[in-house]
């Protein structure tokens, strides 16, 4: 009689094992989809305050905007990128003196003048829209990770190991809409 | 940039998704990118150059129709290969919850993929049946795009997940080309769909077309589309049947060259149209528009300013609609000056752009897609079977 136990117990222990080794798994691709997310975010946060000092150094503004435009271009660079809430607001600010700098299309038409200008605009306006793609990506993400680790077997069974609470990252992200508007 | 797309279903068979997927890569190889389709098809003799055999589709009873769909142990080893021999830069799968390619290819696929959501009926279908494997498909997609509002809204809603909205393309160059098919003795208007579909609406038309004939007897209505006339105009009387031309179906190039011979293209769906692709054709094509005011042709048409609205259904605002414009030669000159800037919004180019951004923020510093070999027992076990030759 007792070998029936036997089996109904080991082939439940083998399935409860099997369900949390596939949520693991699940778990890690999530966090790992996180690490990508929150990389290519990086990578055009980046761009566009590089991007930001090209044009402010290319001669295109009046002095008092090429302050404005280096300053907060370096501040968004300089903050310190383990403190989400920092960078989002350094990154808000950088986003609000862009919108002020090119603020409606007459002044960018004019800006447009030469080809350098051009290039250099186009890029801009292509990397704005990247950091607003690459930040919608990156909070889904969290979302979707977040919705994984509530589960009551993930905290009970400590599935996601040491790794962080994923957070969202806030900011300001709207292009300047006389850069984007096509 | 290396793509890989999947389309979910058989690419012999006519469909939205299919023409989706067809002028996406067509758009990109002209971009100068390296595109690779996986799909199902039955004679695969027929496949352009840039697309891969992805088995045999087979019909199976799904979401409420029977759909020709490819799945299975077989599918699943052809999948993998694919991706295993394709080293794409990003993956992008077209309608992933359907059970075919695609869902598979979300399983076999480590690295950035992107996923496009074409039809909002397919979510609750695949939510009801399996949850837990929806969104284990879904947790692998870095991007989700939806080609309407209508199919955003349903992501956000019962998935929770967010998609970036990026609309159906129009090849706008194909349609602003086409010469007449021929010039029609009087004043045309022309239908284009499934005729036998109620949701299209044509007995509404019908209905407007004989109350339009009476004020202007020389006009022709101009049918295209599959269906049989027949049993469609069995009820018209014959006055009315005399103005009226059936082409039957036709070829894509035909259907330009229609609708460039046509005087206004009316478009009197009664629901079930997400997007409303065939007004920006007709559009590109330089005809003026007349539809029912639908959300999606309400968007499409900019709020009636690129096109007439009139209540669905209502046969005899249709009627004075087009009575009114037909008469008035200078406003439709305008709307089709208006029609065709709308187009030009929506032309592939523009359209592959954005989804090169897409791609862009989800390939930045990430390595290339790779087959995903952990917990996939069964397609392993297919994988290496399967693979000996």
């Amino acid at each position: 009689m007792s070998w029936w136990w036997v089996v109904i117990i080991v082939s439940g222990v083998v399935l409860v094992a099997l369900y949390l080794s596939m949520t693991a798994g699940r778990l890690d691709a999530l966090h790992r989809r996180i690490d990508a997310a929150s990389h290519a975010l990086d990578v055009q946060l980046l761009r566009r305050s590089a991007l930001t000092l090209d044009l402010a150094s290319s001669g295109l503004f009046d002095p008092a905007t090429t302050v404005v435009l280096a300053a907060s271009a370096h501040a968004a660079r300089a903050v310190d990128v383990s403190d989400p809430v920092a960078r989002g607001l350094a990154e808000s600010d950088l986003t609000r003196v862009l919108m002020e700098v090119l603020p409606d299309e007459a002044e960018v038409a004019e800006l447009r003048a030469s080809p350098e200008a051009c290039a250099m605009l186009d890029e801009l306006s292509s990397t704005c829209t990247r950091v607003q793609l690459s930040r919608r990506f990156h909070n889904d993400a969290v979302r979707a990770c977040r919705q994984v680790r509530r589960h009551r077997a993930v905290r009970w069974f400590r599935l996601a190991g040491h790794t962080p609470w994923p957070h969202t990252m806030e900011m300001d992200d709207t292009p300047p809409s006389a850069l984007t508007d096509r | 940039m290396k793509i890989g797309i999947v389309c979910p279903y058989s690419w012999d068979s006519p469909g939205g998704v299919q023409a989706h997927v067809r002028d996406q890569a067509e758009t990109l190889i002209a971009g100068g990118h390296d595109v690779s389709v996986l799909t199902p098809v039955e004679d695969p003799t027929h496949l352009p150059p840039y697309a891969v055999d992805g088995g045999r589709p087979r019909a199976v009873p799904y979401n409420g129709s029977v759909a020709r769909l490819t799945m299975g142990v077989k599918a699943t080893a052809r999948v993998r290969r694919w991706i295993r021999e394709g080293d794409f830069d990003v993956l992008h799968v077209h309608e992933p919850l359907a059970p075919s390619l695609g869902v598979l290819a979300c399983w076999a696929a480590r690295g950035p993929i992107v996923a496009t959501v074409h039809s909002s009926i397919e979510r609750s279908r695949a939510l009801a049946t399996g949850y837990y494997v929806a969104q284990t498909a879904l947790e692998k997609i870095n991007a989700i795009i939806a080609v309407s509002e209508h199919a955003r809204r349903t992501i956000v809603d019962h998935l929770g997940a967010d998609a970036v909205l990026i609309p159906n393309g129009v090849r706008v160059d194909t349609f602003r080309e086409a010469a007449p098919l021929r010039r029609w003795a009087g004043p045309s208007v022309m239908f284009l769909g499934r005729m036998d579909e109620p949701r299209k609406g044509l007995p509404i038309l019908l209905t407007a077309f004989a109350e339009v004939r009476q004020r202007i007897p020389k006009v022709t209505l101009i049918l295209v589309g599959p269906g049989d006339p027949d049993e469609v105009l069995a009820g018209v009387p014959a006055a009315v049947r005399e103005g009226i031309v059936c082409l039957g179906r036709v070829s894509e190039d035909e259907k330009a060259r229609a609708l460039a011979s046509a005087d206004l293209y009316v478009a009197p769906n009664t629901g079930g149209e997400s997007f409303g692709i065939v007004l920006l054709e007709a559009m590109a094509a330089g005809a003026p528009v007349v539809a029912s005011d639908l959300e999606a042709f309400d968007r499409v048409l900019d709020n009636g300013r690129a096109g007439r609205l009139f209540p669905v259904g209502d046969a005899s605002a249709l009627a004075h609609a087009i009575i009114d414009l037909i008469d008035d030669p200078a406003e439709r000159a305008q709307l089709r000056d208006i029609g065709r800037q709308r187009a030009e919004l929506y032309d592939w180019p523009r359209v592959a752009r954005d989804i090169l951004d897409v791609y862009a923020s989800v390939t930045a510093g990430q390595g290339p897609v790779t087959e995903d070999l952990r917990g996939q027992i069964v397609g392993r076990w297919a994988g290496r079977r399967r693979e000996a030759p």
